[in-house]
C-alpha cells in the first residue's frame, strides 16, 4: 500500500507523460503480481462496486475527526472531492507505518466492507485509517470511493507495461481489451512471452477518429475515402470465435447478455471473425433516437416487449480478424471488401464526386438521425487509439441557443471550489425557464472571470447550488433535442456545452423556449 | 453587550469615535492599515497610519510620496475620543491587529494573521478585548498546516533533486512575505538563488528591517544563462509567462496554504505544491479567537460563513462581514501597474 501510494504521487506530481510512465514501469517491475495487477486495474479507471455507499464514509470520516455534518459538508463543497475531504479532515492517530501489501488492502480490507453492516464498516474503517500516513490515507480513501482519477491515460498505462516487461505494446493493449479482471494470474497471463493469446472472448481496441479540423477540400482526392455516415450509437465489436457470440462496447463493457437479438443473427458467422460497427434501435428500416437506445443498454435481461418495441442491429463497417486471422494490418479497402462479402447489414458507402457533394450529405445527416459524416482513408490500417489524419469524425453543427445564467455549483477535481457547473434558462414571456445544464467549453481564464461574477451576484443559496443575478449570457450547444415530461421546461437536449460567452449580449437579447421548441420541428 | 467603537461604510471599516478607516477598499482622509498586501492598503487617501516595519514596505506599494505616520507596537495615541495601539499579527513583516479603545471597553481588528513564529515577521501576540475582527482565509477543519520545517524539508528535496537532474526550480510565492519567508527558510547551500524584480525589491526593504536573508541576486542580471540548479523564486502570476521560459529545463512549484487542496494545485498546471501559508489554519483560528476573551466576533476575508456558524454553535456571538475583495483568494492581487513596475524595474516584463 505504501509503495502503491507513492507510485500515485509520484504520477500525481508530474506533469510530463515520461515521468509518469517511468514512475509505473518502475511499480511494475518490483511490485508482487497481485500488487501489480490492482495498480493497472485502478489506474486505468476501473472501479469495484462501492463498498462503503459514499454517504456513509463521509458520515464516519465526520465523526471521526469531531466535525458537525453541515461542516464536513462545507468542506466538501471546497475540496470537490470526498476521499481527500476525508483524508484531510481525520485526524492523525498513528504514526506507525504499514508494510500490508496493496493486494491484501484490496482482498482483507476492501472487498470484505461491502458484506458488513454499519457497525463492522466504522470498526473496519477506523483500523485501517490508524494504519496510514495522510496521504497514504487520501490513497486509500480514493481506492474506496472508487473515483480513481490522477491523470493517466489507457496509452500511458500501456506504455508502461510494455516497458517494464518488454512485451510489445500493441499485444498489452489487444490483451487488455474487454473486461480484465485483476489478479495475480491475470498479470501473469498479460505479460507472458509466447503471443499466441487463447481468451476466446477477447476483442481488440478500438481505433478512433478524430474529430475534423481541416478543411475537407484539404484531404485531396475523394477517391482516395471510404465515406459513411456517423451513426448515433454506440460503438460496438462483435466477435464469433469456437461457436459462441461476445459483442463489447468501447467502454469495455461486455453487452453480451444485453442483445440476444444481434447474438442470434451473427451465430451465422465463420468462427474467427470479428467485426466493428455501431450498434444502434432500429425499427421499420430507421435509426431510433438514442435515448431509445439507452433503455436497451441499461436493461441487462430485455423483456420480450422491449425487444419488440426497441429492436437492435449493428451497421458493421469494419473486419479486424477473418478465418481466425488478424486482418486489421490489411488496407481498409481490403478489409471492406471481405465484410461485405459476408450476409448482414452495412453501415452503407456514400459515393459523393466531390467534396462540395460530401458537403451536402453531411449537412443532410441530421434527417436520418446521424452525427454527421465519417471518413476514412482507404488505404488505413486499423490502428490502436487516435491516430491523426486516417479516420476523421466531421460532424454536423450543432445546434444552438443564446441563454441565461441562472444557478451555479461549485465544480470537482481540478475545478473544485470554482463555480463551473452552470445552468441556463431561456426566455417564457417574462420568466426564465432552466433548459440545460452545462460545465464545458470555456477557458480556464473565462471560468475564473464567471466564477468572480457569480460571487458577487449571488442572490440566494439551495445547499450547494446558488441562485444567480440573470446577466450572463451564453451560446449553448448541443447534438440532439427531445421532448421531456421529466424536466420543467419540456424538453431535454443532448450533449449541452458553452459554444461562447456572449459578451456582446444582455438577458434580455437571449432566445425565448418557443425558438429551442422550434428546433423539435426541425428534428422530426 | 456594549455597541461596537467601529461600524461598516461604503468604504469600509470605521471608527466614528476617532473619524478614521481601518485597511479601506477606497481612498479616505485617514487610514490605519493592517498590513502592505494590496487588498488592506488602498493608494490615495490622505494620510496613513502602520507600524513602523510596514511604512516602507507601503511607500514600496502606493508610491514615496504617501504621508505614513509610523507607530511602534505598543505605543498607543489618541485619535479623537479613542486611543490606537498596534500589536504584531505575525502575518508578513510589519503587520499589526489594530486596538481600538475607550474608556476601558476595545476592539481589535486582526487584518491577516498567523500564529506560528517565523524569521521574517513579528510573531502574533495575543491581545485581550471585548470585540474582535477576526480574518477567515482558511476558516475551515481540513485546513490544519504541517510544521513548517517539515514543508521546507520538503521543498530542499525538490530542489536538491532538480538540481542533481541539472534543472532549474521555479518557486512561486507572493512576492511581498510569502517570498521572503521561502528565501529565508531555504537551505541556501543547495545553489543560487534568483528572483524576480518584484521579490528582489521587497527583499532589500526587508534586510534593511533587520531581517536576515540570504545572498539573492536579481535573474535579469545573473550573468549566466545556465540556471539549473537554481532556485528562483517568482510571484504566481508569473506561472506560464514568457519571463519564466527563459529558464530552460525547469521544474515549478507553488508555495501556498491552498496547495492543501488537490484540485487547487492541479488547476494550476504546476509540478509540485508545498503547503505554507501566512495565515491561521482552522485551530489557530480558534486559539486565537479563545485567547481574546472577546465577548462578540466579526469574521470577514474568506470563508466567512462557517466560521461565524461554527463560533455562534460554541456560544460565541459571531457576525459575518461582507468585504469589498471576493473570498478565497489567499494571495492578494499583484500591485497595479503603477506600483512597483514603475520603480524601473522590468517594465516590459509584466505577464
Amino acid at each position: 500500500m505504501k509503495k502503491f501510494a507513492e507510485l500515485y504521487f509520484a504520477i500525481d506530481g508530474s506533469n510530463k507523460t515520461n515521468d509518469k510512465v517511468a514512475a509505473l514501469a518502475e511499480y511494475l517491475r518490483n511490485a508482487p503480481a497481485a500488487d501489480a495487477a490492482w495498480a493497472i486495474f485502478f489506474l486505468r479507471g476501473s472501479k469495484l462496486r462501492a463498498p462503503v455507499p459514499s454517504r456513509v464514509l463521509a458520515e464516519l470520516a465526520a465523526e471521526s475527526s469531531g466535525v458537525p455534518p453541515w461542516l464536513f459538508d462545507e468542506c466538501y463543497e471546497l475540496v470537490g472531492d470526498l476521499a481527500e475531504t476525508a483524508a484531510l479532515l481525520i485526524a492523525e492517530t498513528l504514526d506507525h507505518a504499514t508494510e500490508e501489501s496493496l493486494d491484501a488492502f484490496i482482498t482483507k480490507r476492501l472487498v470484505p466492507l461491502r458484506s458488513m453492516d454499519k457497525i463492522e464498516q466504522r470498526a473496519f474503517l477506523y483500523e485501517s485509517w490508524r494504519l496510514l500516513s495522510a496521504k497514504e490515507r487520501f490513497v486509500w480513501n480514493k481506492l474506496i470511493t472508487g473515483s480513481f482519477r490522477v491523470g493517466v491515460s489507457e496509452g500511458l498505462v500501456v506504455k508502461a507495461i510494455a516497458a517494464a516487461t518488454g512485451i510489445d505494446s500493441n499485444v498489452v493493449a489487444h490483451r487488455l481489451a474487454g473486461a480484465w479482471q485483476p489478479s495475480a494470474e491475470a498479470w501473469e497471463a498479460l505479460t507472458r512471452r509466447d503471443v499466441t493469446d487463447a481468451n476466446p472472448g477477447q476483442p481488440y481496441p478500438f481505433c478512433l477518429a478524430h474529430p475534423l479540423d481541416v478543411e475537407p477540400a484539404s484531404l485531396g482526392d475523394i477517391n482516395a475515402w471510404i465515406i459513411e455516415y456517423k451513426w448515433d450509437g454506440i460503438r460496438a465489436q462483435v466477435i464469433k470465435r469456437l461457436g459462441d457470440v461476445y459483442i463489447w462496447s468501447r467502454g469495455g463493457e461486455r453487452l453480451t447478455e444485453r442483445f440476444p437479438e444481434i447474438v442470434a443473427q451473427y451465430s451465422a458467422l465463420p468462427d474467427g471473425t470479428v467485426i466493428d460497427g455501431e450498434l444502434l434501435a432500429w425499427k421499420n428500416g430507421a435509426v431510433l433516437p438514442f435515448a431509445d437506445l439507452q433503455h436497451r443498454i441499461t436493461r441487462k435481461n430485455p423483456g420480450k416487449k422491449l425487444l419488440e418495441t426497441t429492436p437492435a442491429r449493428v451497421l458493421a463497417f469494419d473486419l479486424l480478424e477473418w478465418n481466425a486471422q488478424d486482418v486489421r494490418p490489411l488496407t481498409l479497402d481490403q478489409r471492406r471488401e471481405l465484410l461485405q462479402a459476408l450476409p448482414f447489414d452495412f453501415s452503407p458507402l456514400l459515393q459523393p464526386e466531390n467534396w462540395k457533394a460530401a458537403a451536402e450529405l453531411q449537412k443532410g445527416a441530421r434527417e436520418l438521425l446521424a452525427e454527421g459524416l465519417m471518413l476514412k482513408r482507404k488505404d488505413s490500417r486499423y490502428g490502436v487509439g487516435r491516430e491523426r489524419g486516417v479516420w476523421w469524425k466531421w460532424k454536423v453543427q450543432p445546434y444552438s441557443v443564446d441563454a441565461v445564467l441562472v444557478y451555479a455549483q461549485r465544480g470537482h477535481g481540478r475545478r473544485a471550489s470554482l463555480f463551473t457547473d452552470y445552468t441556463f434558462a431561456v426566455w417564457d414571456n417574462e420568466a426564465l425557464v432552466p433548459f440545460a445544464k452545462a460545465y464545458s467549453g470555456l477557458t480556464d481564464s473565462e471560468i475564473r472571470e464567471v466564477d468572480s461574477f457569480i460571487r458577487r451576484n449571488t442572490l440566494e443559496k439551495f445547499g450547494p447550488v446558488c441562485t444567480v443575478k440573470p446577466e450572463l449570457v451564453f451560446e449553448i450547444a448541443f447534438e440532439g433535442i427531445q421532448r421531456s415530461s421529466r424536466h420543467k421546461s419540456g424538453i431535454a437536449v443532448r450533449f449541452p456545452r458553452m459554444a461562447r460567452w456572449r459578451t456582446d449580449k444582455k438577458a434580455a437579447d437571449a432566445d425565448t423556449i418557443d425558438t429551442v421548441k422550434a428546433l423539435l420541428k426541425e428534428q422530426s | 453587550m456594549r455597541s461596537p467603537l467601529l461600524e461598516m461604510r461604503d468604504d469600509g471599516l470605521y471608527c466614528p469615535g476617532g473619524d478614521f478607516y481601518i485597511d479601506p477598499w477606497n481612498p479616505v482622509e485617514r487610514a490605519v492599515i493592517t498590513h502592505a498586501h494590496a487588498d488592506h492598503a488602498v493608494a490615495g487617501s490622505r494620510d496613513y497610519l502602520c507600524s513602523g516595519t510596514c511604512a516602507p514596505l507601503l511607500q514600496a506599494r502606493l508610491g514615496g510620496d504617501i504621508a505614513v505616520q509610523p507607530l511602534g507596537y505598543g505605543v498607543s495615541i489618541s485619535i479623537g475620543s479613542v486611543s490606537v495601539t498596534l500589536h504584531p499579527a505575525g502575518h508578513i513583516l510589519g503587520s499589526a491587529q489594530v486596538e481600538v479603545a475607550s474608556g476601558g471597553y476595545s476592539w481589535v481588528v486582526s487584518g491577516d494573521y498567523k500564529l506560528t513564529p517565523d524569521s521574517t515577521n513579528e510573531t502574533f501576540e495575543p491581545v485581550r478585548c471585548h470585540g474582535f475582527v477576526t480574518e477567515a482565509t482558511f476558516a475551515l477543519p481540513i485546513f490544519r498546516w504541517p510544521a513548517p520545517a517539515e514543508t521546507f524539508a520538503e521543498i530542499n528535496a525538490w530542489w536538491q533533486r532538480n538540481r542533481d537532474d541539472k534543472r532549474a526550480s521555479v518557486l512561486y510565492g507572493y512576492s511581498l512575505g510569502k517570498a521572503q519567508r521561502l528565501i529565508a527558510g531555504v537551505d541556501a547551500s543547495i545553489g543560487p538563488i534568483y528572483t524576480h524584480g518584484s521579490v528582489q525589491i521587497l527583499n532589500d526593504i526587508y534586510r534593511r528591517s533587520g531581517i536576515a536573508l540570504p545572498p539573492t541576486t536579481y535573474a535579469m542580471e545573473a550573468g549566466t544563462k545556465d540556471f539549473s540548479g537554481a532556485l528562483i523564486v517568482a510571484p504566481p502570476g508569473m506561472n506560464g509567462s514568457a519571463w519564466v521560459r527563459r529558464f530552460g529545463n525547469f521544474s515549478n512549484a507553488m508555495a501556498s496554504g491552498w496547495m492543501l487542496v488537490r484540485g487547487h494545485r492541479r488547476r494550476r498546471a504546476i509540478d509540485r505544491g508545498f503547503v505554507l501559508s501566512d495565515h491561521a489554519d482552522w485551530p489557530e483560528l480558534l486559539s486565537a479567537i479563545q485567547q481574546t476573551g472577546a465577548e462578540q466576533v466579526w469574521v470577514t476575508h474568506g470563508l466567512i460563513e462557517p466560521l461565524a456558524r461554527w463560533l455562534n454553535e460554541a456560544g460565541i456571538a459571531a457576525t459575518g462581514l461582507k468585504t469589498h475583495f471576493s473570498d478565497e483568494d489567499e494571495n492578494p492581487r499583484e500591485p497595479e501597474p503603477g506600483g512597483l513596475e514603475t520603480h524601473g524595474l522590468e517594465p516590459t516584463e509584466a505577464p
